[in-house]
């Protein structure tokens, strides 16, 4: 546990001292921001974040993999990860360390988008329960996104390589329910029960399904685990 | 404190080492040398439990390396031969961390990391940015993270590599005075500074023990062996008997074979002897086939010829090395 904190504390203090963080960080502010714009200035918007949150997990797709994927491809790049395995911690501790580290980084750079939150409520009367169940979707799909980078970051020691992976196996999981159309019956139900963008659609409608919190906190675990799994194996290549 | 048992390690068909098996006792240092790409490097990284031996396996401090991993890796610390180094840390920093993730409790931490700092002469740059110091200076933070925690088994892979002569010096000197606390093992592809250094010396070739000595004798002392490799067709009965009857054959090994109606045998002979010609003449004379016969590998002539011209190959180090 002490070496789990350890490492979180680590990889918080590089984010915020280097400038990589920053960058990802603006860009989603900057293009969230322009969307959120657009969407207000529409005739009769509604007051509501709904335009905001399915704009924000878009761009969380294409974003997360780029806040997770230094976190082990730079280790073994850099040849760190050899002290780092030598030394008394387990593949675990190292693995959520790092993830928890990426997960603050991110309700850091979403937090800074309640400023959007804020001006609706200023100049609007919201309904506060979806802008609730909103958040909670956005909160739940980046952890789920990162987990996802961090399965892309332990499979190499190449950052853009990782990047390019997490991203891919993101969009799968997002747009997978544009295939259920083509089948019928049951596949179609499995195939729309794997999508992202179908259950956080529910999430910005302000539908709390606890299916829906159970589906996102399983793919942290599975692709946690994963990432254990093939820093494990690491050692036996 | 450091025992290798029959360690082997293949990558992929390529075996790195063989059959290694050594040990040290607690407060020895101890040489690994070998030319480059002779296994010191897989060696190391397996006694540090980075990587499993393909078969057998190491002790540190009466732990064993794969099945308790844990345990062991709390009594090593490691210099890897690369120094790999967070580079957008600072020195100090960089110190805390190793020292959080290695189980030191902050206080305790904090003192010991100004220790290591003028251990190890760092002094002026304990705030410096890492990927800003200069070669030598990384290899000192190197070595002090791997004697931060103060570990009963120190493994230093090349710890003098590419640092210039005057920092070679500094460093050795550190590396004796540490060999005083702790039990201590490190590679080197250069014999003289191995021989200053260390109380006993493991040459190692092609991923085999080839030699163990003092430092003293091993100049004089060159009991080493060659090797012929032969095969040959006809009865492995009536060959063994006549190749082991041949003057200077020290012993013979049978190798298998899969598929051939033939014997291989792998012949140690005594170095400096050339026994090709008359292992050849007895075969042929004895009415049997003679399919191949070659000699296998460097004698440890060879070798050490190569690691003192290694040595002198380097500028400006005849002042390092006395």
């Amino acid at each position: 546990m002490k070496n789990l904190i350890a490492i979180t504390l680590k990889e918080t203090k590089g984010y915020f001292s280097t400038p990589s963080a920053y960058i990802v960080g603006t860009m989603f502010l900057v293009l969230t921001g322009v969307f959120f714009v657009f969407d207000v200035s529409k005739p009769f918007a509604e007051a509501g974040v709904r335009g905001l949150s399915d704009w924000a997990s878009f761009f969380i797709v294409f974003l997360a993999p780029l806040i997770t994927m230094k976190l082990l491809a730079e280790e073994q790049k850099l040849g760190t990860l050899e002290l780092l395995l030598t030394s008394p911690v387990r593949e675990w501790e190292i693995v959520l360390g790092k993830y928890l580290a990426s997960f603050l980084m991110l309700l850091s750079i979403q937090s800074v988008t309640l400023y959007y939150v804020f001006i609706v409520y200023f100049f609007g009367n919201p309904d506060t329960g979806p802008v609730i169940s909103a958040y909670i979707g956005l909160v739940l799909h980046g952890a789920a996104a990162l987990a996802i980078g961090m399965l892309g970051s332990s499979l190499s020691g190449n950052q853009i390589i990782s990047a390019v992976v997490a991203t891919a196996i993101l969009l799968i999981f997002s747009f997978i329910n544009r295939v259920s159309s083509l089948v019928e019956g049951n596949v179609a139900e499995f195939i729309n029960a794997l999508s992202m963008n179908s259950r956080l659609a529910d999430f910005s409608r302000g539908i709390i399904d606890l299916s829906h919190i159970v589906y996102f906190l399983s793919i942290v675990g599975v692709f946690l685990f994963l990432s254990i799994r093939s820093l494990e194996t690491r050692r036996w290549r | 404190m450091i025992e290798a048992i029959d360690i082997t390690k293949y990558y992929g068909d390529f075996p790195a080492v063989t059959g290694l098996s050594f040990s040290v006792e607690q407060g020895e240092i101890l040489g690994f040398l070998g030319p480059n790409g002779a296994g010191k490097s897989t060696t190391m990284k397996i006694l540090t439990g980075f990587i499993p031996p393909s078969s057998g396996t190491a002790k540190i401090a009466g732990f064993d390396i794969t099945e308790q991993s844990l345990q062991a890796r709390r009594h090593i610390g490691y210099l890897p031969e690369t120094v790999p180094l967070y580079e957008d840390m600072n020195v100090r920093d960089y110190l805390s961390f190793m020292g959080q993730i290695r189980g030191m409790a902050k206080p305790q931490l904090h003192q010991r990391i100004n220790e290591v700092i003028e251990l190890c002469r760092l002094g002026e740059y304990r705030d410096t940015i890492i990927g800003k110091l200069s070669k030598g200076y990384r290899q000192r933070v190197g070595i002090s993270q791997a004697i931060l925690h103060e570990p009963d088994v120190l493994v230093l892979d090349e710890p003098t590599i590419g640092i210039d002569p005057i920092q070679v010096v500094e460093t050795r000197q550190l590396i004796k005075d540490l060999g005083r606390d702790h039990t201590l093992i490190l590679s080197s592809h250069i014999l003289p500074e191995v021989s200053m250094i260390c109380d006993r010396i493991i040459i190692i070739h092609e991923g085999q023990i080839v030699a163990v000595d003092d430092p003293g004798n091993l100049g004089t002392n060159l009991a080493g062996v060659e090797r012929v490799e032969i095969e040959v067709k006809g009865p492995n009965r009536e060959i063994l008997p006549v190749l082991e009857r041949v003057d200077g054959v020290q012993s013979i090994e049978r190798m298998s074979v899969t598929g051939g109606a033939y014997h291989r045998y792998h012949v140690t002979v005594d170095i400096g002897k050339d026994l090709r010609h008359d292992l050849a003449k007895i075969i042929v004379e004895g009415g049997w086939e003679l399919l191949k016969l070659q000699s296998l590998g460097m004698s440890l002539e060879e070798i050490f010829l190569r690691l003192t011209i290694e040595e002198e190959e380097l500028p400006n180090n005849s002042g390092a090395v006395s």
